[in-house]
């Protein structure tokens, strides 16, 4: 079928490609085969990939310990890794040293959680507006659990560890700092030189200060300069701290977003006489958001795992239980497994924010950029 | 009826009437050092049909925009449909919400339906109810139309759809006055003349229209006044056939040899 055939012009009929130019084979061929050096690089990386996986997986699944009573009992039971241990403390990297019969309080606030999360994520949920409460009264009902009072028994602050305390300064970080980092972001563009100011002077102050800096004044400096006789909770301060440290990162990520904005769509708003605040909310942030969602969503994901941090003013987040866990004398020369163990943890919670924030872009996405 | 007929009652329709919609006096701009604006001084009755000339840099799209303060003068008056335009926000919110705008490159909302779009400004400016709104706005897009794309995105639509879902916005905010700054000049020209259309019927309907634009065949048809701008000032201004057929100014002259060379 060589032969070229001609056709009367504007009679062109809409012919299929060439064999070999779609479809699977193409796509092996142009992405693992295209000339020797790719062929070489494939065939390495499987190879690579020989030697590496199947011994993890054996060391984490097939010759691991699941059950056990101490290090020596994992040894004699096989070689692999030894998760009996882990299995022993699990209360522990949960809960930290939460009171064993209150722990229920901290399945109950998350699981109320997962409610509060589903109609702020998922915007076809069936009766979304009758759920939309649930994460507006959560904060309080969440305190109220886990600080106890009105009726429940108090635990303080120093017995909350593990991945609980994780979650509760990711989770409050995370719902402060993206409020406060778009009102930071609009003030650092504001046509007030003074609100212009003191936003960038902020901004530049806890981008320009480590973590851990802060960390250190929230657990030491701060007592200095409040007023005698004042004391506020430890925890408290951190998530403080932690709080305006990211919502410093969210303002310039915003601010990113917002200077990708043409200025045609808030002269269009002006236009049509829409004031300030709601060329901003209805016109120009739900664009600048949705281009900023990778770098909010890297903010939020760096916060989550830098508040392993606060291990270093003595807070026992997952680290600190791990240290702890570690010097006992059964269970000694364990650390790799429980590294794995937070790894994993900190893995599974990473790359759900990053699944969603793919999926959230590809929802919002509304045909060709003009 | 026939052409004739129908072009004479168009015609009857596009009174000029007393009533002043804007008055510009001794309206002077800069940016920074640089002198814009010139003396401005321009009066515009209701019902008037007026297109703006001249080369690019001449001040007119910046004449337009001061008229609903998308940029300030630093000297002068301009006064809108009985309201001064000051640095008071209220007076500029009153104003916008009477003059409506169309720009060069449409500046849809990419994140709002078309109907989304045309909706807005009724909704959050004029506090109507949302059924109202959209009623209104499918019979603006009806008129433009393309009431069959109401629930696509600007981004799925033509350039010329957009332009025409544009000017539907415009006008779902039911204003005195249309601004058009240069409304075909980023489109392809075969959709220059599905938007002259709309901007044609728009006149014969009445509408007070102030056009910057370059396409003399449209000012030949509707404007009943043409100004040539340069270099921040008004040169000349006229009825269309005089203003073609017998420009008074070397450079009014230059400018139409220029494009009418083609």
């Amino acid at each position: 079928m060589d032969t070229v055939q001609k056709y009367a012009p504007g009679e062109h009929p809409d012919l299929k490609p060439p064999i070999g130019q779609t479809g699977v084979l193409l796509w092996l061929r142009k992405n693992f085969f295209s000339s020797p050096f790719n062929v070489f690089l494939t065939l390495a990386t499987l190879y690579f990939l020989y030697l590496i996986i199947p011994p993890a997986l054996s060391w984490m699944f097939a010759d691991a310990v699941f059950v056990a009573d101490s290090r020596d009992h994992c040894r004699e039971l096989g070689d692999g890794a030894c998760w009996g241990f882990i299995e022993k403390r699990l209360g522990q990297f949960t809960y930290g040293f939460y009171p064993l019969e209150e722990r229920w309080r901290v399945n109950l606030t998350f699981v109320i959680f997962i409610f509060a999360l589903l109609p702020v994520l998922w915007d076809k949920m069936p009766a979304r507006r009758k759920w939309i409460w649930v994460p507006l009264v959560f904060p309080f009902v969440a305190a109220w659990l886990l600080l106890g009072g009105f009726g429940l028994e108090d635990v303080t602050t120093d017995q909350f560890g593990g991945f609980m305390l994780t979650m509760v300064i990711g989770v409050t970080g995370i719902v402060c700092s993206l409020p406060l980092g778009i009102l930071l972001a609009l003030g650092r563009q504001s046509d007030l030189h003074f609100i212009r100011w003191l936003c960038t002077g902020f901004i530049e102050f806890f981008r320009g200060v480590p973590l851990i800096t802060l960390l250190f004044v929230a657990s030491t400096m701060l007592n200095y300069f409040l007023p005698p006789g004042t004391s506020f909770d430890l925890l408290l301060r951190v998530l403080l701290m932690v709080s305006l440290f990211s919502s410093a990162y969210i303002a310039e990520v915003v601010r990113g977003g917002l200077q990708a904005i043409p200025k045609g769509q808030r002269e269009a708003a002006d236009a049509m006489g829409l004031k300030y605040w709601a060329s901003m909310r209805l016109v120009v942030l739900p664009q600048a958001l949705k281009i900023s969602i990778p770098g909010i969503v890297n903010t939020f994901i760096g916060l989550f795992k830098d508040s392993t941090l606060v291990i270093v003013i003595g807070l026992l987040d997952p680290l600190g239980i791990s240290r702890a866990s570690l010097s006992d004398a059964k269970w000694q020369g364990l650390s790799t497994e429980v590294y794995v163990f937070i790894a994993l943890f900190f893995f599974v919670c990473c790359f759900s924010m990053s699944r969603y924030s793919i999926y959230l872009e590809n929802k919002l996405h509304t045909g060709h950029r003009n | 009826m026939s052409d004739q007929d129908t072009a004479a009652a168009a015609q009857s329709k596009m009174q000029v009437s007393d009533q002043e919609m804007i008055r510009i006096t001794q309206m002077h701009k800069w940016y920074g050092q640089f002198h814009v604006l010139k003396d401005i001084n321009l009066n515009v009755n209701a019902g008037e049909r007026i297109v703006i000339c001249g080369p690019s840099g001449s001040g007119k799209s910046t004449l337009i925009r001061c008229m609903n303060r998308l940029e300030e003068h630093q000297k002068g008056e301009i006064w809108v449909d009985g309201v001064e335009l000051t640095g008071d926000l209220k007076n500029i919110e009153q104003i916008r919400r009477e003059v409506g705008m169309v720009f060069q490159h449409f500046n849809l909302f990419p994140h709002l339906t078309v109907l989304e779009n045309c909706t807005l400004a009724p909704i959050w400016v004029r506090k109507m109810p949302k059924d109202e709104a959209e009623e209104i706005a499918m019979g603006f897009l009806e008129r433009v139309k393309i009431p069959e794309q109401a629930s696509k995105f600007p981004g799925q639509l033509s350039g010329g759809q957009q332009q025409r879902v544009a000017i539907a916005r415009s006008l779902c905010m039911n204003p005195k006055i249309m601004l058009f700054d240069e409304p075909t000049s980023a489109l392809d020209p075969e959709m220059i003349a599905e938007v002259l259309d709309v901007m044609v019927e728009l006149a014969h309907d009445g509408m007070t229209m102030l056009c910057v634009t370059h396409e003399m065949g449209f000012a030949k048809k509707v404007a009943n006044r043409v100004i040539f701008m340069d270099g921040g000032e008004i040169i000349e201004e006229n009825v269309p056939d005089e203003f073609f057929n017998n420009p008074q100014s070397p450079r009014t002259q230059e400018f139409l040899s220029q494009i009418l060379a083609h």
